[in-house]
């Protein structure tokens, strides 16, 4: 769960994706292999070797009036091959807080 | 209440403006996100884990109910229906578009709210004490001199650069409940042997990854002289300051290095080289500052009225009562505290109906003022004790009349892995977790005084330092962990908390809070010992014993 502000090197050790928030609105947004974003995970183009990773990340940060801030989270593939968010920094943002809010998102 | 002046409400509509024009260049791309960041931060725009977060000041922890309906109008129009009141008399918004904020930002500004200089490196909001001006035994309202220096700071060209933020703190009370010590400028008001009024100077306080407690750098500073003292410390700061390293930029790490005599060699030599430079407040500056702020026609009422005598019969308003009521200046009038810390609730959150109710309720009891406290309750800070049954009964109907003021479950958190991007861990749903193990409010007052502090990184934003029991998130091989530390406290007698031994994963935190909570019960000399008095007196080691002996 290291922050990925800190995140210098790109070394990825299983299937990854590029996440950012969209520029108008600030919404978790994951980069497509259609050069585009999306919100849902599912539509997220995987990666799974470094130069790939760093081929998305490039590409995506080149987008700057789109989204901010792009950078590599990982990603389980599920049996089945649902996406799953890699850790729980990334499960939030892809679901939301853990907490019960007292005014429903 | 303090009313802005013409210069203030034109300076507040410029900038909307501005940041409008900034806004919509960032979204036609002609900006880029690096050279827009500087000047969102400048506005209070952060970007969090889900969305853009949105910082607005509350000066001195002062607000009309006007303008807290207009946060609630904001919480409701542009955000989620609710917004978070922080431990630096700011409140945030979670969810907002950056594309609406200039509508936000103006519609605050309607009603003379801004959010600059909520980040960046920076003066921040100056904060005091959220009694201020009703507190018995007060030397004088410390809220006028926050004005001067809010006023000397806002959009000051040397103050907008500085290695990193700085943040200032007045009180005027014996007790420190402002947390001065822990600000790179703490100023405490006082007289000196001639009955003039002036201030103790500490320098270099802070929390984060190096704490530190703030130290005298003068005992006395007449109040004439203190805008150019205090601007003399940021010149030292300034010229000295780290720049090359983000993680030793804070005053704090300069007055480390140099050693508090060597700076306050070094502020006293610069004020003397900085002369007259108009900075020295003549009595009619200050008292013009001092007009602007006014105070409610009080009426002469008895000390024990008819309602608040018969109202005692009922436990439930009684327990509220002497947990949640304070002394007020004025015979007839109390301090009522609202916490925002319901069992089970996040801390510090209010929804927009809440706020509209406490808008309300402040008109009607309060001559329509609120006050926000670095513990992140609320305040309203005139009510009439004969109108404490009927303010109680209104409260409870919006859940604000927990009557948990100052005791295990009215915990201080920061938002955490929740919505922090610089989270490692969560910080919210281990506030929720103590307050339900704790939800017996009997049980809780035969605790005490008890403040527990929670962060969710060690920027400490929970000041989990200086908490009596003090939570740290820490990420462990990709899993949650916290940190315990205990004897910590925030107030004139400030001081770090002591680690009590290796970080516990989350599951076991609330367990492990309770094994502390009833060492002290057991161990403890008599009830009225406060549990950071009983780990003064025996030290950490009782407590490590009965948290690890079974781990």
């Amino acid at each position: 769960m290291t922050s990925p502000l800190e995140q210098k090197k790109i070394r990825i050790t299983g299937p990854s994706v590029v996440t950012a928030n969209r520029t108008w609105d600030g919404a978790v947004v994951y980069r497509t292999g259609q050069r585009g974003w999306s919100t849902e995970l599912v539509d997220a183009a995987i990666v799974s070797t470094s130069d790939d990773a760093r081929a998305l990340l490039a590409e995506s940060a080149a987008d700057d009036v789109g989204a901010v801030g792009a950078y590599i989270a990982p990603v389980e593939i599920k049996d089945g091959g649902s996406i799953k968010p890699g850790n729980l920094r990334e499960h939030i943002r892809a679901k939301g807080v853990t907490i019960d809010l007292r005014v429903p998102a | 209440m303090y009313a802005y002046d013409e210069l203030d409400r034109t300076l507040i509509s410029e900038r909307v403006s501005e940041f409008r024009d900034q806004v919509k260049r960032r979204l036609s791309g002609e900006l880029t996100e690096d050279e827009f960041k500087i000047l969102r931060l400048q506005n209070g725009v952060y970007l969090q884990l889900h969305a853009y977060m949105f910082r607005v000041a509350i000066p001195y922890g002062t607000l009309s109910s006007k303008q807290l309906r207009a946060l609630a109008h904001v919480a409701r129009r542009y955000d989620r229906g609710y917004g978070h009141f922080t431990t630096r008399q700011n409140i945030q918004f979670n969810w907002i578009k950056l594309a609406e904020l200039p509508d936000a930002l103006a519609d605050l500004a309607e009603v003379g709210i801004h959010a600059m200089q909520t980040s960046g490196n920076n003066m921040r909001n100056v904060t005091s004490d959220q009694w201020a001006g009703v507190a018995p035994g007060e030397i004088e309202d410390p809220r006028i001199w926050s004005e001067l220096l809010r006023q000397h700071t806002t959009l000051h060209p040397e103050f907008s650069f500085l290695p990193r933020k700085f943040k200032i703190a007045i009180t005027a009370s014996e007790h420190d409940r402002a947390a001065i010590k822990i600000h790179d400028i703490g100023l405490r008001l006082h007289k000196n042997a001639d009955g003039e009024t002036g201030f103790e100077v500490l320098v270099g306080g802070g929390l984060g990854r190096t704490p530190f407690i703030a130290k005298t750098i003068k005992p006395f500073v007449h109040g004439r002289d203190i805008l150019s003292y205090v601007e003399a410390i940021l010149r030292v700061y300034n010229q000295y300051g780290r720049r090359d390293n983000i993680y030793k930029a804070r005053i704090k790490i300069l007055v480390h290095e140099l050693g508090i005599e060597k700076f306050a060699r070094e502020v006293e030599e610069e004020w003397k080289q900085m002369g007259d430079v108009g900075l020295t407040l003549d009595h009619a500056a200050i008292e013009e500052v001092r007009s602007r702020f006014s105070y409610p026609a009080y009426e002469k009422l008895p000390h024990m009225p008819d309602e608040l005598k018969q109202a005692a019969h009922d436990p439930v308003f009684e327990r509220w009562r002497k947990n949640s009521v304070f002394p007020h200046k004025v015979q007839g009038y109390s301090i009522v505290t609202l916490s925002l810390k319901p069992v089970g609730g996040p801390p510090g959150d209010a929804t927009a109906e809440q706020m509209d109710a406490i808008a309300d309720l402040a008109d009607r009891y309060s001559f329509g003022e609120i006050r926000v406290g670095h513990e992140q309750n609320l305040a309203l800070p005139h009510v009439a004790k004969r109108d404490l049954p009927a303010l109680f009964k209104a409260l409870d109907r919006v859940g604000l009349a927990t009557p948990n003021v100052n005791l295990v479950t009215d915990i201080i958190a920061c938002p955490g892995l929740d919505y922090c991007s610089l989270a490692n861990a969560r910080s919210i749903p281990i506030a929720q977790e103590l307050t339900r193990r704790f939800a017996n409010h009997d049980t809780a007052g035969l605790i005490g005084r008890l403040h527990i502090n929670i962060s969710g990184c060690i920027n400490a934003c929970g000041h989990h330092h200086v908490g009596h029991i003090g939570i740290l998130g820490v990420e462990k091989n990709g899993e949650e962990f916290y940190q315990i530390t205990i004897g910590g406290r925030a107030d004139e007698n400030a001081q770090m908390g002591t680690l009590i031994g290796p970080a516990v994963p989350y599951a076991e935190v609330a367990d492990v809070i309770e094994d502390i909570v009833e060492a002290y019960l057991a161990l403890r000399d008599r009830p009225e010992e406060l549990f950071v008095d009983t780990v003064k007196r025996l030290g950490v080691e009782p407590f490590r014993e009965r948290v690890y002996a079974t781990r």
